[in-house]
């Protein structure tokens, strides 16, 4: 039933190929641009957590960091 | 700084203060977009009629164009950006410029891709060398030079510096988009506004587009914030704010 009600719908008039890839391109680069900050924050925090373990550790000690004051 | 520059202003380009602003401020701006997006969707393909001549292919209208607003406005983002970090040497300012870059390639991106799924129904083919196509394909070139010149450099600020020159240098391709479709003979229809004239039922196809529109301009403002909070971190991971971030981040 719904199926039937959504078929000219889906058929865009016989331009179905190509509007619905024009809408499929346009929300994949966006959720890809969307993705992309998050990862790369990810990776630098991870970066900077990493430099912070070494300096500590040739330091010899087991503190997490050297008393950071927190952001303004 | 000089003292013009009022001080919630000058406080505000402080990297640290920027990066809880903007953490604040983008999921405001995502929830607007996705808002504004579902409402112009829902306008667009269900209760816009089909056009009369193009019958349902028109539909790619409401993402086409404005992704092609989008392209020029964020090159324009871009190039202003990029004069303030050169001539003030702001630091906010430069990773705005940066960090804007990939967003508009983004749009400009779309805006062929989708152009080219909409030429091949209406013109018989997938691409012309035709004045506005050529523009807006120089328009990526220009994005993906500003970005490709940005990581060419080890040092950062000065990839910034670089990459913002030939931004301010390319603000000469926008207008030559926007004027292209008067200035040649193209095979691109004109602004949209006169086919809308042209038909009886013009509301309806408009505030679809309009809000198709303001739902990319909010989705802008919350990837450029969000790029920027990551671009601030990069930026400044010797500093402290950014430790002490990354130890407490690593507790949660």
């Amino acid at each position: 039933m719904i199926a039937l009600a959504l078929q000219p719908f889906l058929a865009m008039g016989g331009y179905a190929a190509y509007v619905w890839p024009a809408y499929a391109i346009f929300f994949l680069v966006l959720v890809a641009d969307t993705l992309a900050p998050t990862l790369r924050r990810r990776r630098a925090l991870r970066e900077v957590r990493a430099q912070l373990t070494r300096q500590n550790a040739r330091r010899g000690t087991t503190a997490p960091a050297p008393s950071p004051a927190s952001p303004r | 700084m000089t003292d013009w520059v009022p001080r919630w202003l000058h406080r505000l380009s402080s990297p640290p203060t920027f990066y809880r602003f903007a953490g604040a401020v983008w999921p405001w701006a995502m929830v607007l977009a996705v808002v504004l997006g579902a409402v112009g969707l829902y306008g667009a393909l269900v209760l816009a009629p089909p056009d009369y001549q193009q019958g349902d292919a028109y539909r790619i209208i409401f993402i086409h164009v404005p992704s092609a607003w989008m392209s020029m406005f964020i090159y324009a983002v871009m190039g202003v950006a990029s004069f303030v970090a050169l001539v003030w040497r702001i630091k906010l300012a430069e990773v705005v410029a940066m960090e804007s870059a990939p967003v508009g390639a983004a749009f400009t991106a779309i805006t062929l891709a989708t152009g080219s799924l909409w030429g091949k129904p209406m013109w018989g083919t997938w691409w012309t060398w035709d004045a506005r196509l050529t523009s807006e394909l120089v328009l990526l070139f220009l994005y993906l030079g500003v970005i490709g010149l940005y990581h060419a450099f080890e040092d950062r600020r000065q990839g910034a510096r670089a990459a913002g020159f030939l931004a301010i240098i390319g603000i000469i391709n926008v207008p030559i988009v926007h004027f292209s479709v008067n200035w040649w003979n193209t095979l691109h229809q004109g602004s949209t506004i006169n086919v809308f004239r042209a038909s009886t039922i013009a509301s309806d196809m408009l505030w679809p587009l309009l809000v198709m529109t303001l739902a990319t301009k909010a989705y802008y403002i919350a990837s450029l914030l969000r790029r920027t909070r990551t671009g601030l971190l990069t930026l400044e991971r010797g500093k402290d704010w950014v430790r002490a971030l990354a130890a407490s981040e690593a507790k949660a």
